[in-house]
């Protein structure tokens, strides 16, 4: 047996790899099939905890939040933003006011204690509301991230009338 | 004559350099492919953020909700009513704390919602899951370079 072994696969010069081939051929058509490109997402943290425990004594040195309030038209767009107290044109406008805020120095400093609680209207689209989280918790600068408010929250919900 | 009988002899070309590019190709697919669809429904199309940049480290026992529309969310693989998040969180937060002390409020509630749901549905979402006793919240968001010229014109 063994003899004719050899001399077999003397016989044939290469190693039988028709059926690896199939295989490896079976495993590309899996990739290639189930291959799809997906944009990749990111997350925004936002901590908020229960009501009831933030409503005990609150903590004197937290720095209470800047207030932005965000109305909406009736078909859900950005109506009118408020910062603080200070009517603002547009987002762009927001982030200089918050750059104005926290300031652009590195290392800590007002960035870790500042908290920005948005106030928005129930019908404001979700995607305005993340262009709104986008333009306040920093920019891009030179291909750079330079994060401004990390701390994010969000008042209870504004019911419909 | 005598050259057709060497070229019988040579029965296989030569298959390495083919071999080769097909385990290339099935490598970079490999490394390409997502799983994490799973948990990734289609049919919501997230807002695009310049800011989405994807986490460095995996989130803490991370719970999906995909918020489809202003009445259905999707936790897990059930399509619930927002109202009956409740009684499926409760649930998980019962396991979470079952498996040790802290694990609860360290899980991240990912919340995957259409760009064109309310806010108030999210923020509804946000309550259930605050009443259940979940704190840390992510706001997921597609990644996309250029947002800063639409900031403008709203």
């Amino acid at each position: 047996m063994r003899i004719r072994n050899a001399a077999q696969s003397e016989e044939t010069s290469g190693l039988q790899m028709t059926s690896m081939i199939d295989v490896v051929f079976l495993l590309l058509v899996f990739f290639l099939l189930t291959f799809k490109i997906v944009a990749p997402e990111g997350d925004f943290n936002v901590k908020m905890p229960a009501q009831a425990a933030a409503r005990g004594l609150p903590d004197p040195s937290a720095i209470p939040p800047i207030k932005v309030r965000i109305t909406a038209t009736p078909t859900g767009r950005i109506a009118s933003i408020r910062f603080a107290d200070v009517s603002v044109p547009n987002l762009a406008d927001l982030r200089k006011r918050i750059r104005g805020v926290v300031g652009d120095a590195p290392g800590p400093g007002a960035l870790e204690s500042t908290e920005v609680e948005f106030d928005c209207d129930y019908n404001l689209r979700y995607e305005y509301v993340i262009q709104a989280i986008t333009a306040v918790s920093g920019y891009i600068e030179g291909g750079r991230v330079v994060k401004l408010v990390e701390k994010i929250k969000f008042t209870p919900p504004r019911r419909p009338d | 004559m005598r050259w057709a009988k060497t070229s019988s002899k040579i029965q296989e070309a030569d298959m390495t350099p083919m071999i080769d590019m097909v385990f290339q190709l099935i490598a970079f697919f490999m490394v390409v492919i997502n799983f994490s669809e799973a948990d990734q429904n289609q049919r919501i199309h997230l807002p695009s953020s310049e800011l989405a940049k994807p986490p460095d480290a995996p989130l803490e026992s991370p719970i999906t909700i995909n918020v489809i529309s202003e009445e259905i969310a999707i936790l897990g693989a059930q399509e619930v009513p927002i109202a009956g998040l409740t009684r499926l969180l409760t649930l998980e937060h019962q396991v979470l704390v079952r498996k040790g002390e802290g694990k609860a409020r360290e899980a991240t509630i990912i919340i995957r919602a259409d760009g064109s749901t309310e806010h108030g549905v999210v923020q509804q979402v946000i309550q259930i899951c605050q009443q259940v006793g979940f704190e840390k919240f992510a706001l997921r968001a597609k990644q996309q370079e250029l947002v800063t010229t639409r900031l403008t014109d709203t």
